[in-house]
């Protein structure tokens, strides 16, 4: 199978590979997948409390190429972001903006929900209540 | 200069060696005679040619060239024996034994047959890939009819003690059948030494064509018989109909004639290159070897690089490097490789491993190249691992709940 060459390049330059630290309050982790089924992402973001503003964003996936592309791409759309608009982001933009086919779709809704992961940690560790989201079901 | 892309992926098939090539190619053309015609020199040279290459096949594998039933590769041959065992000897018994790492073609074959009512016991493996003795020999019933074990094993490269299997078989009176597929012309086979009473290989694993195979059958201690599973004018022997794929078979015969002078010299080769690629992989920290490193084909590594993902690291360099996985995330079922996880390893291990089927035409110079590129890439993906750097700060990765999916 080819890989699109948004993919290739994704791969080839990550945008935003890293590690914040998670410790800090600012800061929302999100870790999904599992090492059994091949794809594992953990997404961060760094969140100005004043504004709702994520400035940073960073991530390290354990998967194949499409796993990492997502990731990257998804950390390259969240900063600027705010927390609210970072939650409108579904994963068929992500299949669409890397050109993924449909074996590799559920790399994408593993970004999508790595996001969420993220925005919820950051709401726990704020005194938020945690966001229930839809499940995707494409697993 | 190192032409790319470098091609490690031998298991898979062979390219074909021109030598072979070459002695096929009037049999398209001038000499197109169909073996079968009796009648006129364009049958008599075709039936000729078959002749000659059956004996060629029949040399390498210690047979007798009557032994030899041409089919159009080790799928065929692998369930011609087992279905066609299964017909013949079903006033005897019903049951049939195999492992769990067997290929897929003699697997779906078994569960074919456990659909027409037969009984297949499933042979767990040890943790370097080979069989138990003690457990075959105690899976033996009175009703048990073929004990189907590979030669050695397409992912990892194991050889199973074939000697020891034909002798457990013999003494309870039970056919033995063994895919050679991967061992044929790499390593020495020998029918008669071995023990073996219906074995199964293919041309374009051995550097021939691809579509044409052979099922070796035994004529004498005992002589056994297959039921065909195809009608037709009863060629060879009764037990494959259908027209003789004569450039095929003559290219086969070739290929086999080459494997027989120069597997011993190619074997050593390859064996010294691949323990260099092997060496200098497992430098690499968290890297491991699947399966047993003794008993194992000279030209075959499968590797494991702890928490990097095969299909990820196959992306970084399979434009130039040509290899398998045993990571399948491009498949519906996202399973690992079975093989793999028969030997007791990891959802996680399974999915980092990487399969190096070195052949003929290697060279030092593309070893030395997949070397470089691959380390690189290992080291560049942890990096990007998050199971990497939660195992450098001494998480257990077994400790975290992971959200199963």
């Amino acid at each position: 199978m080819a890989y699109s060459e948004k993919v290739i390049d994704h791969y080839s330059n990550p945008k935003n590979v890293g590690t914040l630290d998670k410790g800090s309050k600012s800061v929302g982790t999100g870790l999904v997948g599992a090492p059994e089924c091949g794809d594992v992402m953990r997404l961060q973001i760094q969140v100005d409390d004043s504004t709702g503003v994520i400035t940073d964003a960073k991530f390290k996936t354990f998967g194949c190429g499409s796993a990492i592309a997502s990731s990257s791409l998804a950390t390259e759309w969240l900063k600027g972001k705010t927390v609210d608009q970072a939650m409108a982001i579904d994963n068929m933009d992500l299949v669409e903006e890397l050109n993924l086919p449909p074996v590799k779709i559920h790399c994408s809704v593993l970004a999508e929900d790595a996001i969420k992961a993220a925005i919820n940690d950051y709401r726990v560790k704020n005194g938020l209540e945690e966001l229930v989201f839809e499940e995707k079901g494409v697993h | 200069m190192l032409k790319l892309p470098v091609y490690l992926d031998n298991n898979a098939t062979t390219p074909m060696d021109p030598r072979v090539l070459e002695t096929m190619i009037p049999y398209f053309t001038e000499h197109f005679g169909n073996a079968a015609s009796r009648n006129h020199p364009f049958g008599w040279e075709a039936e000729e040619a078959v002749d000659y290459a059956r004996e060629q096949v029949a040399a390498l594998i210690g047979a007798d060239p009557k032994e030899i039933i041409f089919t159009s590769g080790a799928t065929e041959g692998d369930n011609l024996a087992i279905k066609g065992v299964y017909e013949m000897y079903a006033s005897k018994g019903n049951h049939i034994i195999t492992a769990t790492t067997e290929h897929k073609a003699v697997l779906d074959t078994c569960k074919h047959i456990e659909k027409l009512g037969g009984e297949v016991t499933y042979l767990e493996v040890k943790e370097d890939g080979l069989i138990d003795l003690a457990e075959l020999e105690a899976a033996i019933r009175p009703t048990t009819i073929l004990v189907a074990i590979m030669y050695a094993n397409n992912e990892i490269g194991v050889v199973q003690p074939i000697k020891e299997i034909a002798a457990i078989a013999k003494k309870h009176g039970v056919l033995f059948f063994s895919d050679a597929v991967q061992a044929v012309g790499k390593i020495p086979v020998d029918v008669i030494k071995d023990g073996i009473d219906l074995m199964a290989f293919t041309a374009h694993k051995m550097y021939g064509p691809k579509g044409i195979g052979a099922l070796y059958v035994r004529r004498k201690n005992p002589r056994v018989k297959v039921t065909a599973q195809m009608d037709g004018g009863g060629h060879e022997r009764g037990m494959r109909s259908g027209t003789l794929n004569v450039p095929g078979i003559v290219g086969f015969g070739k290929a086999c004639e080459i494997a027989k002078k120069e597997m011993a010299e190619d074997a050593s080769r390859l064996s010294k290159l691949r323990d260099k690629l092997e060496n200098a992989l497992l430098q690499i920290e968290e890297s491991y070897v699947n399966g047993n490193r003794e008993h194992r084909l000279p030209h075959v590594a499968n590797i494991s690089f702890k928490h990097v993902e095969g299909e990820g690291l196959l992306m970084g360099f399979n434009k130039n490097i040509a290899l398998s996985s045993g990571s399948a995330c491009t498949s519906a079922s996202l399973e690992p490789s079975y093989v793999l996880k028969a030997l007791g390893l990891g959802d996680d291990l399974a999915h980092s491993s990487l399969r190096f089927g070195l052949g003929r035409f290697t060279t030092e110079e593309q070893i030395d190249y997949t070397i470089e590129q691959i380390t690189n890439t290992v080291l560049k993906l942890r990096d990007m691992s998050p199971l990497w750097e939660m195992y450098k700060e001494g998480i257990d990765l077994n400790s975290i709940e992971w959200a199963h999916h």
